[in-house]
């Protein structure tokens, strides 16, 4: 009894210290953004940044949160920001000191606010906590006989808010269809006429 | 376990490398490709991460941050090179010639 126990306890402890390790990390890449003044650099770094909390994600055990933020804050958006990065220049301006000092006051007014708030939050994973109360543990119940997918979040979003989720499918699909109509494609898109202009400009 | 959270210190230790050259590197490739490792070494870590904590399964999740990652260094030097995502990275012959000259 007493071996797994503490087996149970170097396993909290490894899991602690991974997440220190990744936050810490997180927190210097973060500053290294608001430091760093070349462009494609800070591309870089916020998409290092999104893998490492991604990571993190993992280890707090929301995978499905994670793999969105891999996809998307490691992997269009990305790309969105190089091709918004070509249309202006490749190193920010330098700003007077006392101009970045106000904004990393109210940072740091939030940031303070948010840790306050977290006093009392429940602890993760609590039992006792409201969330794990009352409507989950009948949804982690009634889940796999009712659906059958091993996956409660699967099995929520798919099945008991299928309709919902069909419909927020039906507003990103009409949202990519309205963007990608804008850009246009072939010879009248925008990237296109950008090189054109390019051309143009170099003859 | 010593085994698996000794290998993840040392993980830990290349990645804390790679942020150092990703921030000072002083050319774009050099930050490139430490952003390439810093996403391979992610997935290596969350494979142990899952040993770690006895769920294997997060390997599943590791193979879909390798492809990620892949098609991401391949999208971003692709950007550099062509200024654009809407060019095929297989030119024809005579485009090639035309470029070369």
């Amino acid at each position: 009894m007493s071996d797994t126990a503490t087996a149970v306890s170097q396993v909290d402890l490894s899991v602690v210290l991974i997440d220190i390790c990744v936050l810490s990390m997180m927190a210097v890449t973060a500053i290294a953004i608001a430091r760093l003044r070349s462009l494609f650099a800070l591309v870089m770094l916020s998409g290092v940044y999104s893998l490492l909390s991604a990571t993190w994600f993992v280890i707090v055990d929301a995978v499905d949160v994670a793999f969105t933020e891999a996809a998307v804050g490691g992997g269009i958006s990305s790309a969105l920001i190089l091709g918004a990065m070509l249309l202006t220049v490749r190193v920010a301006k330098e700003d007077k000191p006392l101009k970045r000092l106000a904004p990393a006051l109210v940072v740091i007014a939030t940031g303070g606010v948010l840790l306050y708030a977290t006093i009392d939050l429940p602890g993760f994973g609590d039992a006792n906590s409201p969330a794990n109360m009352y409507l989950a543990q009948e949804y982690l119940q009634r889940n796999y006989p009712d659906i059958g997918i091993p996956n409660v979040v699967t099995s929520v979003l798919a099945s008991y808010r299928g309709f919902d989720t069909f419909g927020e499918t039906g507003v990103v699909f009409i949202a990519g269809v309205a963007v990608a109509l804008l850009l246009g494609f072939g010879e009248r898109s925008l990237s296109a006429s950008l090189a054109k202009r390019q051309k143009g400009e170099e003859e | 376990m010593t085994l698996l959270a000794a290998a993840a210190l040392a993980l830990f230790v290349s990645i804390v490398l790679l942020l150092i050259r990703l921030f000072i590197g002083p050319t774009l490739y050099d930050r490139v490709l430490a952003v390439n490792s810093v996403g391979t070494k992610i997935v290596v870590l969350l494979a142990l991460v899952g040993f770690l904590m006895g769920r294997p399964d997060f390997l599943d999740i590791a193979l879909l941050y390798a492809l990620i990652n892949f098609v991401t260094t391949i999208a971003i030097l692709k950007f550099f090179r062509y200024r654009s995502f809407q060019v095929s990275l297989i030119k024809p012959e005579a485009e090639q010639n035309g470029e070369a000259q």
